[in-house]
């Protein structure tokens, strides 16, 4: 039993870390107008460097990186700080082209998801379809060369900044409510769409809700067969989840914690030294180790050949949790400081200059557990799926 | 990376789990506890027949040469039978100190007859006052002729009863809590001035309050230098803790399947209890429980092999604060699920939460262990 890299994996490790050192400059929080502009250019270099989607099949542009290699590449990523691409055109629905959609389809749209050049957003979650998914009651009604799409998505996030909006719609009904939903890809641009923010708890703006109203989708958007959609949407949902126990990231932020734990005082006292804080700091720090490993294990099944099954949801459960710990034991330490808001006070004025990050990161993290399936639904999946409930 | 067992560790371990499965069924174990000696001396030599006593030796003494790796996949498997036979106590802990000692004479003279069945031996230290402070030691060996002689009372000795020798900490110089001036002595059961006095404890094992009255042992009964068994014992430490946390995993694992297996069959308002969401959720919440600790013990035994002592060292002392506070919730839940029927002593459950909980404080419980690693990660 060891964690051994082979020495190609080593060099790898080494090239990744000295790219990431050399081109990666700071982007702009998502709060920032500065953000989408910053985001795009850091993807188009990762796009030159062939590296912005590790995950597709080389023929459409992925890596032939091992799944080590790619384990590697996220590991350096996060430890880096270094911001994910956006999911929704990368990670979310390009898989669904290139798996389900049509040639034409896959000439049209994964070059341009590669160069950045579309943004694209998720059109799932509905105002009565959010855990329960399918559910959805957004229609589109066949015509001819189109479909008339009538309803509302909501908790889209970055809508605003959209070119495309991969949607789930429902093209039949009477039947189970699983079948009959179909896979869209709609131009943001079509008459009929109206996007409307939506001011989440951190005061900041990210989501949104879209409204469709009588807007004609060609029939040549529609993914793979109508009413098959789900069949679609569900095949990949397991792969988005492995990407969720964000060890590496997490494990950056506990190291600036603990940093600012030993700076922070009460009392004249470093609150690094503070017996209490420091069982708290390792009940995380513990949970976190252990999950390393737990990822560690699931990736070995992944490249010995296995697929990520059910134990992805449990990285998903333990992964949020950390994180969200992470967050609310940094908030605790930004104390009193923590509740300014920014605007007329800054954060070097406030003597804590995370505070406002604390804040945010807290309230915002609250989000983890709800999306990408609630951590209450990957219950359900365990139960079912391993322990045969 | 790789997480699997050898071929070898494999085949150990299928042979203990087909003897838990096949020949220590929860009623054989019961009879073994209520007999005389609370332990069956006919298992112990099949085990020496199966080559398990002699795991952790090295070649030269007949040992198998295994690592910490291969404890572990013995213990996992005892666990899941929540073995009585004193493996941990004479294998693991006993014979552990002897493999690391640098006693050449001793080694060869003692190792063969633990491989043999011949030997069982037990770790005295604990004392009325030291709870999980080793170095507080008070039992002192002050020089004689001849060598050294021991007085002093240790407590709560796992398995003082069955064993034939102690590897006993005993003071030669310093104060009663200083690391340094602790020695090790190999002292027999019967030697003149040795009183055992033999109890039950709750998880079906026995321990005994082993009394020192001018006992007289020569020096080379000494397991490495005299006033330096801190080192020695430090040294062993991370291979008892991942032994005993890899027993703690396949007690947890199989109180899991076992409370799983329990809800399908058992029937409530109607239907079976495993179709009610609340209790789907906590099962998942104690499999992940199991999946955290499986990582964490992977953790250490991974780094076992590798050349950082100081991460080592936060690995298993974060790994028996986890099997702490995992097991507490598994045995909990375990009992919880099964409702009335987990009350009784006639259902296996209770028995191996006992085990569980005799673990947990088995050189140190959750907080010790956690506020171990707080000094390690912690302070600069």
């Amino acid at each position: 039993m060891d964690i051994k890299f082979s020495a190609e994996d080593l060099a790898f490790r080494d090239e990744v870390r000295d790219f990431f050192a050399s081109e990666y400059k700071e982007v702009a929080g998502i709060e920032s107008s500065d953000y989408k502009a910053a985001i795009i250019s850091w993807q188009k270099k990762l796009h030159a460097k062939g590296w912005v989607a590790p995950g597709w099949p080389t023929e459409y542009g992925g890596t032939d990186w091992t799944v080590t290699q790619k384990f590697i590449y996220e590991t350096e990523r996060g430890l880096a700080g270094i911001p994910d691409v956006v999911p929704f055109g990368l990670k979310m629905v390009a898989p669904v082209i290139y798996t389900f959609g049509n040639e034409e389809q896959k000439a049209r749209f994964l070059p341009r998801i590669l160069s950045s050049e579309d943004w694209w957003c998720q059109g799932y979650s509905e105002p009565g379809a959010g855990s329960d998914l399918a559910a959805l009651s957004t229609t589109a009604d066949y015509a001819g060369d189109n479909y008339i799409v009538n309803g509302r998505k909501i908790w889209t996030t970055f809508a605003q900044y959209a070119d495309w909006i991969f949607c789930l719609v429902r093209t039949s009904k009477g039947m189970r409510k699983q079948q009959g939903i179909s896979f869209l890809l709609i131009d943001m641009k079509t008459p009929g769409i109206t996007v409307k923010p939506i001011v989440s708890i951190d005061g900041k703006h990210s989501l949104n809700e879209v409204l469709f109203e009588d807007v004609l989708v060609p029939t040549e958007n529609l993914i793979g067969e109508q009413d098959k959609g789900w069949t679609y949407a569900k095949a990949l949902l397991a792969h988005e989840r492995t990407g969720m126990a964000e060890v590496a990231d997490s494990t950056r932020m506990l190291d600036a914690l603990k940093q600012r734990a030993s700076v922070e005082v009460n009392g004249g006292k470093s609150m690094i030294d503070d017996p209490v804080f420091q069982m708290r700091l390792s009940d995380i720090e513990m949970e976190l180790m252990a999950l390393e490993y737990t990822e560690l294990r699931v990736f070995a099944s992944m490249a010995a050949g296995g697929m990520p099954g059910p134990e992805s949801s449990l990285l998903k459960i333990k992964g949020t949790e950390i994180t969200q710990a992470i967050q609310e034991l940094q908030l605790q330490l930004a104390a009193y400081y923590g509740g300014a808001l920014p605007g007329d006070v800054d954060a070097q004025q406030l003597g804590h200059d995370y505070a406002f990050e604390a804040r945010g990161k807290y309230m915002y993290g609250r989000a983890a557990t709800i999306y990408g399936g609630s951590n209450e639904v990957q219950r359900n999946v365990i139960a079912k799926a391993v322990l045969g409930l | 990376m790789n997480f699997d067992f050898t071929e070898e560790q494999t085949m150990i371990k299928d042979s203990v789990s087909r003897f838990v499965r096949d020949e220590y069924d929860f009623d054989t174990r019961t009879k073994i506890v209520a007999s005389e000696e609370g332990i069956s001396r006919e298992f112990w030599s099949m085990f020496a027949e199966l080559g398990w006593l002699s795991v952790p030796f090295a070649e030269e003494y007949g040992g198998f040469g295994g690592s910490v790796e291969d404890i572990a996949a013995v213990m996992e498997e005892m666990g899941k039978g929540i073995v009585v036979e004193p493996y941990a106590s004479t294998v693991v802990v006993f014979g552990g100190l002897l493999a690391a000692s640098d006693n050449e004479s001793l080694k060869a003279e003692v190792i063969p007859s633990i491989i043999d069945g011949s030997c069982m031996g037990s770790f005295a230290s604990t004392e009325a006052q030291s709870r999980y402070e080793i170095a507080d030691v008070a039992t002192t060996a002050t020089a004689c002729d001849g060598g050294y002689k021991i007085n002093g009372e240790k407590t709560v000795v796992a398995n003082g009863g069955t064993a034939n020798k102690f590897i006993v900490t005993a003071r030669t110089n310093g104060e009663q809590f200083d690391r340094e001036g602790v020695s090790l002595f190999m002292v027999d059961a019967d030697a003149p001035g040795v009183e055992v006095k033999s109890y039950k404890m709750m998880d079906g094992q026995s321990a005994a309050t082993v009394t020192f009255k001018d006992v007289v042992v020569s020096e080379d009964k000494l397991l490495n230098a005299a006033g330096e068994a801190m080192n020695l014992i430090d040294q062993v430490m991370p291979q008892i803790l991942m032994g005993l946390s890899a027993e703690a995993l396949g007690i947890m694992a199989t109180l899991n399947t076992a409370t799983v297996e329990y809800t399908k069959v058992r029937q409530q308002f109607d239907t079976p209890i495993s179709s009610f969401q609340v209790l789907q959720h906590r099962m998942v919440d104690t499999f992940m429980a199991c999946e955290q600790t499986k990582s964490m013990l992977y953790r250490g035994l991974c780094q076992a092999g590798e050349d950082n002592r100081h991460e080592l060292l936060k690995t298993v002392h974060a790994l028996k604060a986890t099997v702490s506070r995992f097991g507490k919730l598994v045995g909990e839940e375990a009992i919880q699920i099964h409702g009335g029927i987990g009350m009784t002593d006639e259902l296996n459950i209770g028995h191996y939460v006992k085990r569980l909980m005799m673990i947990n404080v088995s050189f140190g419980d959750g907080d010790f262990h956690q506020k171990k690693f707080n000094q390690l990660a912690y302070s600069a």
